[in-house]
């Protein structure tokens, strides 16, 4: 278990540094800037799902007053290569999603775009504007898109990591495999064997604040642009692309974001705001609209997954494999990746195998969500394991314990798992109230497990000490769930001052060092790893101020509490220099403390789950009550715990909505019917119950208080929770989600 | 060209005029003539309760009313909820709760929790979670915004 460590305030609660202007509408969000002599942009998008575009006329459009700019994927740059960081793919496919060339291939893919000097004149402009289209059948199903019958949605889209190279096209961009041992073996070896297969739709991240922002370009070129995104350093590198633009022209300030959870780590309005303020010469704002939100950004993958597991009669697991199948949506770029490799990653499991595909449909272009790709597998294995306990007639948890990975061992994946923290989840949830509680007549409880890697990569982070001694410290990643107040814990322990006495900015591409997006779980386990760094630099000056001061040597100075002090032994009649008094004299000793560090972490640390769920399922309506709900995870070490349990309420809250009730849902034409938050309905304060959350931390070596990253993981587990839970007060197997009234109900009857 | 209409309410206690075009929401007035980010749009269709304020004292999503409709109408935004002194107790609480994680959906529920305790001054969590159904979170979970408003609750019934 983990060591014991006893720190100042590592683990304590304190406000954000943040929170005033958050509870009063001081902070400005994406759409909350508005710069003189603003126009204002918008988007003309496809009517149709899958057409060719014979042809755009904005001439119209450009006549009328009041309209300065107009433009198509013509104005455009055709970048080539990657570009992204985390979402890192294919700079084209990029600039045709932002800007549709030759053909659409989603409802609201967009294909033009005006500024104008109201909302109004610009939404007459877009009207003006004539596209000729040649309508094509949409390929809307994710089964018939990977026939070869199907029609093309690129037809220079050849599968790729085939073992031979594909003689024609297909929807198919590309094909993954993972295997381990021998599966035939495996499944010989087995006493039982359980097999399914499960379909879940495309879900939206569903952030409150819909995508935003104003860009201006001066005469010279040079831009700036104020956005709502997870990272504004890799939406300089996206927009410089899209518009063939030198990098150092950009400038991009972030804005306070109101929720991403992966949707916002791709463009889609900054390069269209650049280029029309470009033309027009004025601040162009932009701002989409709800059903914009849902139409053309950022959905997870739709799925069809199949899986067979094999174990002996104690519950060991011989064999499983899996078969993934994943909507990229309008281009390539799936999360099968993940998916697959997540799928068996918490279990000891010699003979595997994994085949995932990345599937080109009519749909919007898929974007990271929470742990892309890891629910819907993870929905699969779980749910397959949840029947093995009950043929076996084993306690479920149990059943995970008997095969759950620890340090040392082999990961499906590939590596040996350094420390991890899952058999300590299995076990507290085994002796949690929760899973010792009766239940009550009519209701159900589903475990599940979850596992999700956790990324390093790039941070940069700089401190500087005021003349007071106060500290600001400046880092590169958008402050998306209370990011602040973890810097300044970690900076507060390791200078050994006040946590009052810390501010935390987040600096804009120009004013601090690159730092790659807030995603992954990454921004307290990279960026808090750069902030120690450089909490440690302002130490080791302060430790040679101080022996300048008393006139001895580096090494005869300690850093303790906040001061410097006389190593032990050493023959000085000094006072202790607190950061104060060393900030106020350092005019003297060689002028402002600046503390500096920028990194590429490593060794992240993985992060597992186990959830508890107890619901209870209405026989006449199909309607499914959350009644309590257990979020158990492994943190490494919980810096701020509020907004650690806040990651796993949230993504508890997210994973029950895509469970129960979130759906993209399309017509024949695929036009998605239900874009806005009344008919795509996201849980409401009254839908849950209270989330209880049990933090498990086994520290991550890697990292100096030993995080790991949270935010992810919670959303990997609920969906088959949920799903187990109603197979267990219904007594039927549902494998299909959402588990909406209608599909309950269908299946309770088919049970009579 | 112009048809635009003047009008005068008050907002946060002030005395305003404005002139806002017949289609306008009292949103797009407060937001874009009275410079009051603080309330904000997340779907413009009534659905989400980032827009929420008080309109004569009752619970209103501003995006579903005219600016024109706000004619002579006391008007409360996140704004206008601080004390003199500081804080409200309600913003305090969500603050010391955590209960806000990206809070873009802060504003709204401050203000329909000010509504809400207006009402009840003792509510159950049932009675906290339905009135607060109207404001979307996609962040929390709601957990700590609950424990927020009953926290809250307790301190306003000791000040009372």
């Amino acid at each position: 278990m983990a060591e014991a460590v006893d720190y100042k305030i590592i683990g304590e609660r304190p406000v954000r540094p943040d929170g005033v202007d958050k509870v009063t509408g001081r902070a400005q969000y994406g759409a909350d800037l508005s710069l003189p002599n603003t126009l204002i942009g918008s988007v003309l998008r496809s009517p149709h799902a899958h057409a060719r575009i014979k042809s755009i006329d904005v001439t119209a459009a450009l006549s009328m007053q009041g309209v300065y700019a107009a433009i198509t994927s013509e104005d455009f740059a055709s970048p080539d290569g990657e570009v992204g960081g985390e979402a890192a793919g294919s700079a084209s496919d990029l600039a045709k999603n932002v800007m549709a060339t030759d053909k659409v291939l989603y409802h609201g893919h967009a294909v033009a775009a005006i500024a104008a000097s109201t909302k109004e004149i610009a939404d007459l402009a877009l009207d003006a504007i004539v596209v000729e289209y040649d309508v094509l059948e949409p390929v809307l199903d994710i089964d018939e898109a990977m026939k070869d019958t199907a029609p093309l949605l690129d037809p220079d889209c050849y599968t790729q990591n085939l073992p031979e190279k594909a003689e024609k096209p297909s929807n198919i961009a590309s094909v993954m495999q993972l295997s381990g041992g021998n599966l035939e073996e495996g499944f010989a070896a087995a006493d039982i064997i359980v097999e399914g297969e499960y379909n879940i739709p495309m879900a939206h991240q569903g952030y409150i604040e819909p995508h935003a922002c104003t860009a201006t370009v001066n005469e010279a070129g040079q831009a700036t642009v104020w956005c709502c995104t997870q990272g504004h350093f890799e939406f300089r590198s996206m927009t410089a692309a899209l518009l063939g633009m030198n990098i150092a022209d950009l400038k991009f300030i972030a804005s306070e974001i109101g929720g991403g959870f992966g949707g916002k780590t791709v463009v889609y309005l900054e390069p269209v705001a650049v280029l029309l303020s470009k033309i027009a010469g004025r601040p162009v704002k932009m701002t989409m609209s709800r059903e914009e939100v849902f139409r053309a950004t950022g959905p997870t993958s739709g799925t069809h997954c199949k899986v067979k597991v094999g174990a002996k009669k104690d519950g060991t697991l011989t064999a499983a494999s899996a078969w993934l199948a994943y909507e990229a949506g309008a281009f390539a770029g799936a999360p099968m990746g993940p998916g697959a490799m997540c799928i068996f990653a918490p279990y000891k499991l010699e003979n595997f195998f994994v085949e995932a595909f990345d599937v080109l449909v009519n749909k919007p272009k898929v974007a990271a969500y929470r742990a892309p790709g890891a629910p819907q597998s993870a929905h699969a294995m779980e749910i397959a394991l949840d029947d093995l306990a009950r043929e076996l007639e084993m306690d479920p948890i149990d059943l995970r314990l008997k095969n759950a990975v620890q340090e040392g061992d082999q990961a499906t994946y590939g590596p040996k798992f350094p420390r991890i923290g899952f058999k300590e989840c299995l076990e507290a949830a085994k002796n949690h109230p929760n899973y010792k509680t009766a239940l009550e007549e009519g209701t159900g409880r589903g475990v599940s497990a979850g596992f999700w890697f956790n990324v390093g990569m790039q941070s940069s982070a700089e401190v500087h000490v005021n003349e007071n001694g106060t500290v600001t410290l400046v880092e590169g990643n958008p402050d998306i769930g209370g990011s602040r107040a973890s810097m300044c814990i970690m900076a507060s322990e390791t200078l050994g001052i006040e946590y009052e006495s810390i501010r935390a900015m987040i600096g804009d591409t120009e004013s601090t060092g690159f730092s790659n997006v807030t995603g992954g779980s990454r921004t307290t386990f990279a960026t808090g790893m750069a902030v120690v760094q450089a909490c440690e630099d302002i130490i080791a000056q302060c430790k040679a101020r101080a022996a300048v001061t008393w006139g001895v040597d580096e090494d005869q100075v300690e850093w303790q509490d906040g001061q410097a002090i006389p190593a032990p032994g050493v023959n000085a009649d000094v006072k202790p220099l607190s950061l104060a008094d060393i900030a106020s004299q350092a005019h003297k000793t060689g002028g402002p403390l600046l503390g500096r560090a920028s990194l590429n972490a490593q060794g992240p640390g993985p992060s597992f789950a186990v959830n508890i769920c107890d619901l209870k399922v209405d026989q006449e309506t199909g309607k499914v009550d959350v009644t309590a709900f257990t979020a158990i995870q492994d943190a490494g070490k919980a810096i701020h715990p509020d907004y650690v349990e806040g990651q796993m309420q949230g993504g508890t809250s997210q994973g029950l909505g895509w469970a129960l009730n979130e759906e993209y849902i399309f017509d024949a034409n695929g036009v998605m019917e239900n874009a806005g938050f009344l008919d795509y309905r996201i849980p409401v304060a009254s839908d849950l119950p209270m989330i209880d959350c049990h933090i498990v931390e086994v520290p991550n070596p890697t990292h100096p208080f030993g995080v790991r990253g949270v935010g992810e993981t919670p959303i990997v587990t609920p969906l088959a929770a949920a799903a187990n839970a109603v197979r267990d007060a219904t007594g039927v197997r549902i494998n299909d989600l959402p588990l909406s009234p209608p599909k309950i109900l269908e299946a309770l009857d088919g049970n009579d | 060209m112009s048809n635009k209409v003047q009008i005068q309410s008050s907002v946060n206690g002030e005395i305003v005029d404005f002139l806002c075009d017949p289609q306008e929401t009292l949103l797009d007035v407060l937001r874009n003539r009275l410079s009051l980010t603080g309330t904000k749009e997340g779907c413009a269709t009534g659905d989400c309760g980032a827009c929420s304020v008080l309109l004569d004292g009752r619970l209103t999503c501003s995006c579903l009313v005219l600016g024109v409709e706000a004619v002579d109408k006391e008007i409360t935004t996140i704004e206008g909820i601080s004390e003199k002194d500081g804080l409200h107790p309600i913003q305090r609480k969500f603050l010391e709760r955590a209960a806000l994680q990206c809070g873009i959906c802060t504003p709204g529920l401050i203000v329909a929790t000010k509504a809400l305790l207006e009402k009840h001054k003792d509510p159950d969590e049932e009675t906290i979670r339905y009135w607060l159904a109207g404001n979307l979170c996609r962040c929390t979970g709601y957990d700590k915004i609950v424990r927020a408003v009953q926290d809250a609750a307790k301190e306003l019934s000791y000040e009372a």
